[in-house]
């Protein structure tokens, strides 16, 4: 059964600034992600999207400005003022991510590459194995679990990067361009079954994509545009 | 879409009542708009004056529905006619946003507010034809996938465009 998006935001943007040198990333970004929704975050190259979702995951502290994450059952937390062992901590426990060449480990199989952040976390291995072959099952790769990534098709392997990325069931899972590198019929095939998994547990995503068809799974899409959000920006859930 | 030629070529597969007719192009082709049987008969009617079908007699008590129609040597031809003769590329959606950004900047109003308007209406019909997908047959996710990508076009223009305003503004202005 889908969970239907909820009202209150998880994540909070307000007044984000960034810069990288001279170059102004963001330029004074305000921004609500609900819990459940599935958001894309679209705009040109060099728009300042990636800046966003670093900022979002507390991958980067902003310049100026605050993101505050609400998680289920606990209080709010300002990410941005958090130490950076606390963000690691929150983006492993909490956030899951997604990017565009998957970025598996070539050198373990694939049910290894999945229970990575398992076993990081401190869960025992077998816990982690058993875990991470049901979520492989999940994905269809059911029998693939002991192949490489080499040995694995790129849809395949980006739906190993998947599993990886919702293994931990993250609270917000990030997802940069995760279907970029594929053709359309094996993009369409990751899409469908990541957004199945995290409608069915009520995960949020923000995954940020140039491609509309793409966004169109989304709930809504924001336009990000020389470092803040368009100006045409509604919401059309 | 032009629904008697696609009638016609349904025709050509076997004859058939008209009532049969307008239930094949329902399955086919009448995802969420089928066709009425006023529109089917007419349509028939039609290409039996233009001799591109024929009755097969009346059965007693006939309505049109009792008819049984066949296509004719003239209606092979129109169909494979049809087939085979490519359709002019549509840009009517374009020509329209086009005129309307021309405008929008000519007087002074915000050409980029109109393009994101239309992106979003462009967005929302493209989510509701993603989850028609997820719901539907192959046939329907080849209909909706014809749609999409033919959205995606627009948007693409639409983007590009909008990348361009400060630039067109300049020289609509020096013009």
């Amino acid at each position: 059964m889908s969970t239907t998006p909820s009202t209150s935001p998880i994540l909070s943007a307000r007044g984000l600034h960034h810069s990288f040198g001279p170059t102004q990333a963001l330029r004074g970004i305000d921004l609500d992600v609900q819990a459940g929704e599935v958001l894309a975050v679209m705009g040109p190259s060099g728009s300042g999207k990636s800046t966003l979702l670093h900022c979002l995951a507390g991958v980067l502290i902003p310049d100026a400005g605050a993101v505050t994450y609400h998680p289920r059952g606990r209080s709010g937390m300002e990410i941005s003022a958090l130490r950076e062992s606390k963000r690691a901590r929150l983006r492993l426990t909490d956030f899951g991510f997604v990017f565009q060449f998957g970025q598996v480990l070539p050198e373990l199989s694939a049910v290894d590459n999945v229970s990575i952040p398992l076993l990081l976390a401190g869960t025992r291995r077998a816990e982690a194995m058993r875990r991470s072959a049901e979520l492989l099952e999940r994905l269809e790769l059911d029998g693939l679990g002991a192949r490489l990534p080499g040995e694995l098709s790129g849809g395949q392997a980006q739906r190993v990067a998947v599993a990886r990325a919702l293994v931990t069931a993250p609270a917000v899972l990030f997802a940069d361009e995760p279907t970029g590198s594929l053709d359309s019929l094996a993009s369409e095939n990751v899409l469908t079954l990541m957004l199945e998994f995290v409608r069915a547990t009520g995960t949020t995503v923000v995954m940020i994509t140039h491609d509309a068809r793409t966004a169109a799974y989304a709930d809504r899409e924001v336009i990000v545009r020389d470092g803040g959000i368009g100006a045409g920006y509604r919401v059309t859930a | 879409m032009n629904n008697s030629l696609t009638l016609l070529g349904l025709l050509n597969r076997e004859p058939s009542y008209g009532y049969d007719l307008k239930h094949s192009y329902d399955r086919y082709f009448g995802s969420g708009k089928a066709l009425a049987f006023g529109q089917v008969y007419s349509t028939l009617a039609r290409m039996v004056r233009d001799e591109l079908i024929r009755a097969l007699g009346e059965e007693t008590g006939a309505g049109p529905d009792r008819k049984k129609y066949e296509i004719t040597g003239a209606g092979e031809d129109k169909v494979h006619e049809w087939l085979f003769t490519p359709d002019v590329p549509s840009e009517a959606l374009q020509s329209n946003l086009f005129a309307k950004t021309v405008i929008a900047l000519l007087l002074g109003n915000d050409a980029e507010q109109l393009l994101d308007l239309q992106r979003s209406e462009h967005m929302a019909r493209m989510r509701e034809l993603t989850r028609l997908k997820q719901e539907g047959d192959l046939l329907q996710v080849l209909m909706c996938d014809h749609g999409l990508f033919h959205i995606e076009a627009d948007l693409r223009w639409i983007d590009l465009t909008g990348a361009r305003l400060t630039q067109l503004k300049k020289e609509l202005q020096s013009a």
